[in-house]
């Protein structure tokens, strides 16, 4: 289990202050200054270091996305912060936001110091008022305590945070839907390249970094890359918050070591699954958009990418999303599939039929009402959407489909079946 | 599923006329500011934002016009800003927007019933307002509190925690015009583990 010591996120539930006076105490804005003045290289250079990658779903290294940041461009350098948490089952930037948001604020400094950017946007989702309420109050003490704004810190660097509520868009968690919906229109993603980090915001450079990932980097700087890549393995280092909910006895977040084992995370930190582990029937391990994994080997899995890519899942957002036996495991991908068909922007065919398409076979499954050839159909249609479309979303509607009939087919033909005989 | 924010059509039996009031003109100068000076289209989900609240929570078409004039848009921009995001509502909805979760997290713990319990005690289908147009309900897709599963979204508030019980005093309460309880209702700080409440 992760040590007291190591934990990053020393508020995460809120039962200190969350204002400037408590972040203090944490150590939090302590020595800004002196981390600002390791110079923007030295900066993106412990970032590679320690091996940090993006804490939003991809898992892409962040040092290295930092460092596709032109020099010097001419033009204005955005950092952006992707705060429109709305991958099912993932509320972990929410606990950052409201209980800890000056960690935050400082890793905002830092990032966007070492991107030679002079101003952040934080898109948050519109969803979220009270988060938006305390990190707004946050930013307002930053500016007054001249943490941020002219001369942030007393380093010579300007620097301007601007929070932007969005209002209840998935898909403007993708990157660039994000930039669109920032620059005022509506969040359909951009065709790439040109990526962000040539033309992103306003045609200028931009990094669009999730709140987790901003959040942990002063900490990494100021305890040094090689404390933060002893944790976990390689390629898989650091910690993490985990959000586990769904049939657990108590459902949480929490922040713990990469590649904790599936079930010593239930089991220690969530109460364990409602009825005892041999009562598990699934886990989604990583936001809704991975596929799902069978008991058998949530046994063992351990919790970091390549593992569990190595099991034909994701880490994603670390959502473990956890299922028992009393679960109807087909109404279960079946909603998943009405929340893509609601979220699919529209822009591309493939998604925008395809994903209303699997929604009404997938509800027509629940009850069996479909033939057997139907399940060869529905997969066969998640092939051809899956890398068909601009962003991702494409790929997240097909994945927990196609992760459904890989462990749970038997389940499906046995409802055709008795479908077939109350019919006869 | 209905829903007043996934409606595609401008609403035509009420459009009163739309004039920023002189606190939301004050917001405006101030919201601008955050973004380059020949960029202020930027400022078009903030200020849809605020003339929703200004107007009882929906949109008409003269608030959208409004909201084109003042940063220099075309109508359609801003109608087809208006029609993307589910936020938007535009249709009239009741004095509480009770928004219930349905996603797949929220519907293992149980959101099922609290659509069932809404239905009884706010008198109307999920989609519609009560006649006496103190609730809308609506069944919404995740809102990213899924540690603390079932939930609901009132107006601007989370409700956290919920059971059948817990959230039939809710809106019995709303009902009386009596205050009631953001967050949690089982006392829990945030998403912390249960067991550790006196921690």
């Amino acid at each position: 289990m992760l040590k007291e010591k190591d934990k990053i996120f020393k508020n995460l539930y809120g039962f200190e202050d969350w204002k400037l006076e408590g972040a203090k105490k944490r150590g939090i804005w302590s020595n800004t200054k002196e981390l600002i003045k390791m110079g923007s290289e030295k900066i993106v250079e412990e970032i590679k270091n320690s091996q940090l990658r993006g804490r939003g779903g991809a898992g892409f290294p962040a040092g290295l996305k930092w460092s596709f940041m032109p020099k010097d461009s001419g033009k204005d350098h955005y950092l952006v912060v992707n705060a429109d948490e709305s991958e099912p089952g993932t509320c972990k930037d929410r606990e950052i936001m409201r209980n800890d948001p000056h960690l935050l604020l400082e890793g905002c400094l830092v990032a966007a110091f070492a991107m030679h950017a002079h101003t952040c946007y934080i898109y948050i989702r519109g969803e979220y008022y009270s988060e938006s309420s305390n990190l707004q109050k946050a930013i307002d003490e930053a500016y007054a305590n001249n943490l941020i704004g002219k001369n942030a810190c007393g380093t010579g660097w300007d620097f301007d945070i601007y929070l932007h509520r969005g209002a209840g868009a998935y898909i403007c968690g993708e990157e660039t839907a994000l930039l669109e919906s920032l620059e005022g229109k509506k969040g359909q993603p951009r065709l790439k390249p040109p990526f962000p980090a040539g033309a992103g915001l306003y045609g200028c450079p931009t990094t669009v970094t999730n709140v987790e990932t901003v959040a942990v980097s002063p900490t990494i700087l100021r305890r040094g890359s090689k404390w933060f890549s002893n944790l976990g393995s390689a390629n898989n280092t650091g910690t993490k918050i985990f959000s586990i909910s769904g049939h657990v006895n108590n459902p949480c977040n929490v922040e713990e070591e990469m590649g904790i084992p599936l079930k010593d995370l239930i089991e220690k930190h969530a109460g364990g699954v409602i009825g005892g582990w041999e009562n598990l029937l699934a886990v989604i391990p990583g936001g809704a958009s991975v596929p799902l994994l069978p008991k058998s080997i949530c046994d063992t899995v351990k919790m970091d990418f390549d593992s569990l890519k190595e099991v034909q899942s994701g880490l994603g957002t670390a959502a473990v999303i956890v299922m028992n036996k009393s679960t109807d495991i087909v109404e279960a991908i079946a909603r998943l599939s009405h929340f893509y068909k609601h979220e699919s922007c529209g822009q591309c065919t493939p998604c925008r039929e395809g994903t209303g398409w699997m929604y009404r076979m997938m509800e027509k499954m629940v009850h069996g009402n479909v033939e057997h050839q139907d399940i060869d159909k529905i997969l066969d249609v998640t092939k051809q959407i899956e890398g068909h479309t601009i962003c991702a979303l494409g790929d997240a509607a097909a994945w927990p489909i196609q992760g459904l009939f890989r462990h749970f087919r038997p389940e499906i033909e046995k409802r055709i079946q008795e479908r077939n005989k109350r019919v006869a | 599923m209905h829903h007043p924010g996934t409606n595609n059509k401008v609403y035509k039996k009420i459009n009163d006329n739309f004039e920023w009031s002189s606190d939301n003109f004050k917001k405006i100068s101030e919201i601008i500011k955050k973004y380059p000076s020949n960029r202020i289209q930027s400022a078009v989900i903030p200020l849809l934002d605020l003339a929703q609240r200004q107007n009882n929570g929906w949109l008409s078409k003269n608030s959208m016009e409004k909201v084109a004039e003042t940063l220099s848009m075309s109508y359609i921009r801003v109608l087809e800003v208006a029609t993307f995001y589910s936020m938007f509502n535009l249709e009239p909805i009741g004095k509480n927007f009770v928004q219930i979760c349905r996603t797949t997290p929220c519907w293992l713990r149980g959101s099922d019933k609290l659509s069932k319990v809404a239905q009884e005690v706010c008198e109307t289908n999920v989609g519609e307002t009560s006649d006496n147009k103190i609730f809308t309900v609506v069944e919404v897709e995740c809102l990213g509190a899924c540690c603390n599963a079932p939930m609901v979204q009132i107006n601007d508030d989370y409700y956290e925690d919920l059971d059948e019980e817990s959230f039939k005093k809710i809106l019995q309460d709303l009902k009386d015009n009596k205050s009631i309880k953001v967050g949690s209702q089982i006392g829990r700080k945030s998403s912390q583990p249960e067991r550790k409440f006196d921690a």
